[in-house]
Order: structure tokens, then C-alpha cells, then sequence
């Protein structure tokens, strides 16, 4: 649609014109704010925890085990020295044996949503399969935060009209 | 030819004056839409419409996704 839009306005002698081919998905996937009805209603991003304990592959599993622990939390995100997610660590996880890597550890490739998604859709999804809690990535990839589903359900009860399908 | 540009682009070319042109249909700039973006959605885009803009500023086009 954006190259056909850039063909016509040179045609009306607009003579520097750009085409954002990637377009507002990709803006949003970032993270990024939008303006519009929808700006302000919860989703993903905004309501997921960003203080999430984060680890890397080579990390002894006991060392995250504490650290998590400490923190208050259950779960731990994988990632790699850009913070792209490659793993998580939940309850069952730490629980092993302490001597061993994360890489040895860690459920590889967790499914991953991005900071666009209305919370309803979420809490929806979440709750239909049976995800306590999901990481929040940017279009590359990277950690935004790990939204819990009684955080996302609770903010759905308060924002009924966030239907619009986006996973 | 349009110069495909990517987000941080944008960002220099917005920074320097540059005029954003959402050509999704109207509901759609509603509910999201790229801040300080103008709704032009391209069943509607003519010479017209496209009078609003400032033919001599830079103008960057965007829709959904590359698709």
C-alpha cells in the first residue's frame, strides 16, 4: 500500500518522498508510542514486569537459582549479551541441579509476544494455554519484559474493548 | 523513486521536519497511528487531499507492514 501512495504523491510533484516500508507494525513491535484510541488501553508492553531477573547460557544454575530467589521471583529469562531472549527458566528449572549450566537447564525457545498486543487478547491466550507468564520481546527479539497472566487478566477486567486480534 | 527508509531513518528524517502520511484506512489511523502523523488513507489520496502537505517538505509514507 505505502509504495503505491509514494507513486502518487510524485505524481502530484511532491519531489522528496520516503516510504516506511517495515510500517507501523514494525514501530510498534518496537515498543514504541503510538497516538490514537488504543495509545492509552493496556497491553503487552505496558503491563509487563521489566525488572525480570536475566541470565546467559554459561551462568551456574545455582547462582540464578539465588539471585532469582532474592528478587522475589520465579522465572528467569535467557538471554545473550543483546538481552535477545533465547530461553526461560521457570519454577521447575531452577529447581535442578545447581552445578549445572543454564544451557543445560533452560527451555530453549519460549513463544514470545510483542508489546503491541491488547491485554485482553493476551489474558485470553495466556489463560486458553495455560501460560503463567510470557516474555515480551521486540521485533528483534529483544527482552521488553515477562508479562504474568493474573497481571494481564487483571488489567483485561478493567479494558473490556481491547478485542482487535494481533496475535 | 520513493527511497525505502527504516525506523531510525524515520526518526532523522521526523527530527529534521519531515511530514508522516498514514495511508491505512481512517479506522485504522484511529486507533493507532505514528505520532504527529496525518491520515491520508490512499482510496483517498489526490491532489486534493494530498494539499494538506507541504509539497516542499520531505514526506514519508507508511502503512501496516510491508506486505
Amino acid at each position: 500500500m505505502s509504495p503505491r501512495a509514494a507513486a502518487r504523491l510524485e505524481q502530484l510533484d511532491f519531489t522528496e518522498v520516503h516510504e516506511y516500508s517495515a510500517g507501523k507494525l514494525d514501530w510498534m513491535a518496537a515498543g514504541l508510542a503510538t497516538e490514537g484510541e488504543n495509545a492509552a488501553r493496556p497491553r503487552a508492553g505496558t503491563v509487563a514486569r521489566t525488572d525480570v531477573p536475566i541470565c546467559g547460557v554459561d551462568d551456574r544454575l545455582g547462582d540464578v537459582r539465588e539471585r532469582t530467589q532474592a528478587a522475589g521471583w520465579d522465572v528467569a529469562v535467557v538471554t545473550n549479551a543483546s538481552r535477545v531472549v533465547v530461553g526461560m527458566l521457570r519454577a521447575q528449572e531452577l529447581a535442578g541441579d545447581a552445578d549445572v549450566l543454564v544451557e543445560r537447564a533452560m527451555r530453549p525457545g519460549p513463544s514470545t509476544f510483542r508489546p503491541y498486543v491488547p491485554i485482553k487478547e493476551m489474558a485470553d491466550y495466556m489463560s486458553e494455554h495455560k501460560l503463567d507468564s510470557s516474555p515480551i520481546t521486540t521485533s528483534d527479539g529483544s527482552l521488553a519484559g515477562v508479562l504474568f497472566r493474573a497481571d494481564a487478566v487483571r488489567e483485561a477486567e478493567g479494558c473490556p474493548d481491547c478485542v482487535r486480534k494481533m496475535i | 523513486m520513493a527511497a525505502a527508509i527504516d525506523r531510525d531513518r524515520l526518526r532523522e528524517l521526523v527530527a529534521r521536519g519531515a511530514q508522516l502520511v498514514e495511508v491505512l484506512p481512517a479506522e485504522e489511523f484511529r486507533e493507532d497511528h505514528l505520532r504527529g502523523a496525518a491520515s491520508i488513507p490512499l482510496q483517498d489520496l489526490d491532489r486534493d487531499s494530498a494539499a494538506r502537505l507541504d509539497p516542499h517538505r520531505a514526506v514519508i509514507v507508511y502503512c501496516w507492514d510491508a506486505a
